[in-house]
């Protein structure tokens, strides 16, 4: 059964040729477009499960040593050789199924979603090359075809975000989102040149085997550029800035490639080099700082953005902080174990946000909402299940995810991390009641025209969302920590990949801050109190959070505009996102396009231009010379053998 | 004198099978064309298409074999097998493309695919000759079947004078080529290429080292002459401007692949402990057979001329592989020869639809506008163009990209930047194709006289032998590796 995981990447590769070609030359009917998208979708998941049940056989040690499913030698070049291979293992496993799932369910939304648009079957064609690329990246097994994966994820990315590319917006943000990636690319590619270069090969089991012998300096470096590369496709501090902007796309895109899956390809692609990164204590701080950094900048950004697809997108950026921090202080599996759940509640949260556009006549800005929860229950309640999950409320998906990155973070030595991730879960929860006080409850502020249209969607965009809303609550419960009784499932399941003890992933890894503190909080024996303590901590600080919003969206809804006009200054900065844009404006685009404009007139035009048009008039000229000796005459053609013979005689001879 | 007693056994025919049914096709031809009636004669194509594919189906008898038959005259072993396959695919694509052409030009006689199956012969026998005479005798075959097929067009003064001048130089040039074979015999005593090699190894010739010297002199000016090296080129562009369109395709390809297998296996199979001496010559000729072809290319105007001097010059990349004469180098001459038949052929097939009777429509300019008129048409010829530029993701690139790292890893630097300057130099007249196919507006009406679907079919051959190549480069390389590596 393992050996057919070629299978699951070939369904969506095989839809999308389908829709590509066939679809686009003889213009078939839409549905016909839509069922084969879906159906290429289902088989992919189906397929996904299937090998997910034969791993489950094979005895858990022995787990990350199933045999690469090699298809082909691709590149055989002096000692590079790459293979399109697949490797399963816990890990891919998980991704391939997070990603063929949610994918399929986004896949069938979609079909509601798009009904009216003429570009539909590019739509699903783009879709389904999309996923084939994400799933080429989770389960490739070798960094050169993860790559292909990574550059195709992104391509898709571009074409999905300027679907609408006759309006000036996307086609902007597309461009954005590529310029963007692309500096994230090229650490990547140095990474790989430089594992190349000291281990000679770039398969997984190769690098990772032979890891040992790199040194401390190489390794740091390899690992910092891979995390250059993650920032970019997962939207980091720096390279966030293109995330919000993607929200120009349509909004099942938005929650496939811009929540659940393409932008959460840097954690998976750390946790893969999990080996690499526990030999660096360095990058694995860095990389920790950034997540926690960008988990409590991005969630401030989102506090006052009125669109609800931004908050969202703040929101992912935020909780991929997360996750990077997660992987940051080591504990690879918790990680992952967000990776998933976010999968789950952020893309219902998307599929949530398009369905009240769907009833709000396409209407973004919450500000023209409000009151409309009793005219979408079903959207509401979804809504407000992922809302649940992703602030942290005990018993929901994103409780036991969050708090298992929050508590390593504290056990492994970082308290100050800890701090940080857990005022900005206090935000989170605080900025995602905002947005559901302010859309669904209190008085309706949209025109009478739009309220008159109001009305729940069909069932083919419902049922996405309740299954994903049962995955948001129940998705939580494969991890259920020691401390409430649960044995980790999810955690036992990676660790023949990841490594490391539920509880000791902090000790075992590295600890920057303070090496002595965990161990020694360990030895007290405090420690799992310490961890309940915690606990009871962030949940009372989303609590808070959630309180702070009913306080000045429900009951005092005038509350708000006084104290924007009161803290002026702070408002206006954190409202335009610490003008982060322009900022980058200034000092790269500008720049750029002036260093660009001034090489383009004087060095291109006036140097390489100049002596290019010479060297090709003199080659021109040359060849019209040369020409004259080809007169025809056969004597002549006879005489240049002969001076040739004698020529090569002569010089033998010599 | 006992090896020329030659003895032969119904085993020895076997290593000799697709020449013999190529040459029982020839001879069944020319029987059938004697008494077809004269609009019957369509059917003369497919049987020379049958026997064709009767002929690849005998070489799945010779898989894996390794022999030589007729008193070490003739062996069959990868090497010879893989060029085999090669020439087949070649008279298999200019078949398909003869169908139609032929007709259309009015030289449909039964003839024209018996020499066309003559000469393969020839290149087979050329191809597993182990024997320097019946590598001669091979060349002989092909070389006289080849002047007649440049003439067949009796009423056409270019295709008479091209047969004319390609036979009065390739005589001269067999000449050079026959004294180089006795100077050879003289100096070591044998004609076979295995003894040749021994005999040079143990340093036991039995004349001076001039002799032997001067000899090998002559086979490169013989050789070269074939495979058109500068200086011996200067036939080719009044030739295959000259001949029908399908033989100059022929040509281009089979018999640049026939001349460089015999003078591969001569070269590197009898004559390795000469290389410090051929080995400098190699280089010059390369440097001037890519130089001089490139640079008058830039200056054609006529495709089926700059199509020529674009052969040229691929001949002199093959010879920077030849000169780094590593593992690598080698292999890339398999390489790129097997490249060079599917872009090439292609290009021409693309030439010949373009044309029809009285009007051929060579000229660069004729190609204005093809890209709206033929979409797909514009696009193979492109494919071929990009492919003959060296452009990723196409066969033509990647034998480049062998040859040059084959120069590099055997230290000649200078060679593989002379190389990759001449490729560059190269891009200006492939691309200009392009240029007016997509950028220019048509002169004229482009009409196309009926496309023949065995033509599309041999289009489509090369574009998938271009694409497949380019983007899987690796399966061909270890094949061309095996196939060579047990010469040396």
């Amino acid at each position: 059964m393992i050996e057919l995981v070629w299978l699951i990447p070939l369904f969506p590769a095989i839809g999308f040729l389908f829709n590509g070609l066939i679809g686009r030359w003889f213009n078939l009917d839409k549905r016909i477009v839509s069922w084969v998208a879906c159906a290429a979708l289902g088989l992919s998941f189906l397929f996904s499960i299937l090998v997910f049940f034969a791993l489950l056989k094979i005895a858990p040690e022995a787990r990350d040593a199933v045999p690469d499913k090699v298809l082909f030698d691709w590149i055989v070049s002096g000692d590079l050789k790459t293979v399109i291979g697949y490797k399963v293992d816990p890990l891919s496993i998980i991704m391939a199924l997070v990603v063929s799932g949610v994918s399929f369910f986004i896949h069938i939304y979609s079909v509601g979603y798009m009904h009216d648009d003429p570009g539909v079957t590019r739509y699903f064609a783009f879709l389904n090359l999309f996923v084939f690329m994400m799933l080429t990246l989770v389960l490739a097994n070798n960094f050169l075809l993860m790559f292909v994966g990574w550059e195709g994820v992104g391509l898709c990315s571009y074409l999905l975000i300027g679907f609408w590319f006759d309006r000036d917006a996307p086609a902007n943000a597309g461009k954005k989102a590529f310029v963007v990636n692309r500096v994230g690319d090229f650490g990547f590619l140095l990474a790989m040149f430089l594992i190349f270069a000291h281990l000679g090969t770039l398969e997984f089991n190769g690098v990772f085997a032979g890891a040992h012998s790199l040194d401390v300096v190489t390794v740091t470096l390899i690992t910092l550029l891979l995390f250059v590369g993650a920032t970019g496709k997962s939207a980091q501090i720096p390279l966030y800035v293109w995330l919000p902007d993607a929200m120009e796309g349509p909004t099942p895109v938005s929650s496939l490639i811009h929540a659940a899956t393409m932008v959460t390809s840097g954690v998976y692609m750390i946790a893969r080099c999990n080996i690499l990164y526990s030999m660096a204590p360095v990058s694995m701080a860095v990389v920790a700082i950034f997540g926690a950094a960008t988990a409590i900048f991005a969630a401030s950004m989102g506090l006052l953005q009125f669109d609800i697809k931004r908050v969202l997108a703040y929101s992912t950026i935020s909780q991929l902080g997360y996750m990077f921090l997660a992987v940051g202080v080591g504990a690879f599996s918790a990680g992952i174990f967000h990776l998933m759940t976010h999968a789950f509640f952020k893309g219902l949260l998307f599929l949530g946000a398009g369905s009240v556009m769907h009833a709000m006549s396409g209407e973004l800005d919450m500000r023209k909402m409000g009151g409309i929860w009793k005219r979408i229950p079903i959207t509401f309640w979804t809504f407000l299940l992922a809302t649940l999950a992703i602030a942290g409320i005990p018993g929901f998906a994103g409780f036991f995810s969050k708090d298992e990155i929050l508590w390593q973070t504290f056990n492994s030595g970082h308290r100050y991390l800890w701090l940080i991730g857990a005022a900005a879960a206090g935000m989170t929860a605080f900025y995602m009641f905002r947005l559901v006080f302010v859309t669904f409850f209190g008085r309706c502020r949209a025109s009478e025209e739009v309220q008159h249209h109001i009305h729940e969607s069909p069932p083919v965009m419902t049922v996405p969302l309740i299954v994903l809303a049962c995955l948001s609550v129940i998705g939580g419960y494969v991890g259920i920590p020691h401390i409430l009784g649960g044995r980790n499932i999810f955690h036992e399941f990676l660790q023949p990949v990841l490594g490391g003890h539920p509880e000791a992933t902090g000790h075992a890894t590295f600890s920057l801050v303070k090496p002595a503190f965990a161990s020694e909080g360990a030895a007290m024996g405090n420690g799992i109190n310490m961890e309940l303590l915690l606990m009871g901590a962030s949940v009372a600080i989303a609590l808070i959070g959630i309180g702070i919003a009913f306080y000045l969206y429900i009951r005092k809804p005038e509350v708000p505009k006084r104290l924007g006009e009161r803290f002026k200054t702070l408002y206006t900065i954190v409202f335009n996102k610490y003008y982060v844009d322009e900022i980058y404006d200034a000092c790269f685009v500008k720049s750029t396009k002036r260093l660009g404009t001034f090489f383009w007139r004087e060095f291109d035009d006036g140097v390489i231009d100049r002596s290019v048009n010479m060297v090709a008039k003199l080659m021109l000229w040359l060849g019209g010379v040369l020409r004259r000796i080809q007169t025809g005459r056969v004597q002549g053609y006879a005489l240049g053998i002969i001076l040739g013979a004698v020529v090569i005689i002569i010089f033998l001879m010599r | 004198m006992e090896f020329f007693q030659v003895q032969f056994s119904k085993a020895d025919l076997l290593v000799v099978a697709p020449e013999l049914v190529l040459a029982g096709f020839a001879l069944l031809i020319l029987l059938m064309s004697a008494f077809i009636r004269s609009e019957r004669k369509g059917f003369l194509g497919y049987t020379a298409l049958v026997g064709v594919i009767v002929a690849f189906v005998s070489l799945y008898w010779e898989m894996g074999i390794e022999a030589s038959a007729f008193s070490d005259m003739v062996r069959i072993d990868p090497f010879s097998l893989f060029f085999k396959v090669m020439i087949l695919i070649i008279v298999l694509l200019t078949v398909l493309i003869s169908l139609a052409y032929v007709k259309r030009e009015g030289i449909d006689f039964g003839e024209y695919y018996v020499l066309v199956f003559f000469a393969a012969v020839g290149m087979m026998l050329m191809a597993s000759g182990a024997n320097l005479l019946i590598i001669f005798l091979g060349l002989e075959v092909m070389s006289i079947s080849i002047y007649i097929l440049a003439g067949i067009m009796r009423d056409d003064v270019r295709s008479v004078e091209a047969a004319f001048k390609y036979f009065l130089l390739g005589a001269f040039a067999s000449a050079f080529l026959l004294y180089g074979i006795a100077l050879t015999y003289a100096s070591t005593g044998t004609l076979d290429l295995g003894g040749i090699g021994r005999i040079l190894a143990e340093r036991t010739w039995i004349n001076g080292l001039p002799i032997l010297i001067t000899g090998l002199a002559l086979l490169i000016v013989g050789f070269g002459f074939k495979i058109a090296l500068v200086p011996f080129h200067m036939w080719t562009p009044d030739v295959y401007e000259g001949a029908p369109t399908s033989v100059t395709a022929f040509m281009a390809t089979g018999v640049k692949a026939a001349g460089f297998a015999a003078f591969v296996r001569v070269f590197f199979f009898a004559l390795p402990s000469l290389q410090p001496y051929w080995t400098e010559i190699m280089w010059g000729l390369a440097v001037a057979t890519m130089t001089v072809g490139n640079i008058i290319a830039l200056s054609q105007d006529n495709i089926k001329r700059m199509l020529a001097y674009s052969s040229i010059a691929h001949a002199g990349y093959i010879l920077v592989a030849f000169v780094a004469g590593n593992e690598l180098g080698q292999s890339s001459i398999l390489f790129y020869l097997l490249a060079y038949c599917f872009m090439n052929l292609g290009a021409f097939t693309v030439v010949i639809l373009l044309g029809k009777k009285g009007e051929e429509n060579t000229l660069i300019s004729d190609y204005a506008g093809l890209g709206f008129g033929h979409p797909l048409l514009a696009v193979a010829m492109a494919i071929f163009m990009f492919s003959l530029a060296g452009v990723p993701p196409t066969a033509g690139f990647m034998a480049k990209f062998y040859v040059f790292s084959a120069a590099v890893k055997a230290n000649y630097y200078w060679l593989a930047v002379i190389g990759v300057l001449n490729s560059a130099v190269a891009a200006y007249y492939y691309l200009r194709v392009l240029i007016y196919m997509y950028f220019r507006e048509p002169e004229k009406e482009l009409t196309i006289g009926g496309f023949s679907p065995a033509a599309v079919l041999a289009v489509i051959i090369s574009v998938w032998g271009v694409l497949h190549i380019g983007i899987l480069p690796s399966a061909f390389l270890s094949l061309a590796r095996r196939s060579i590596e047990f010469l040396l």
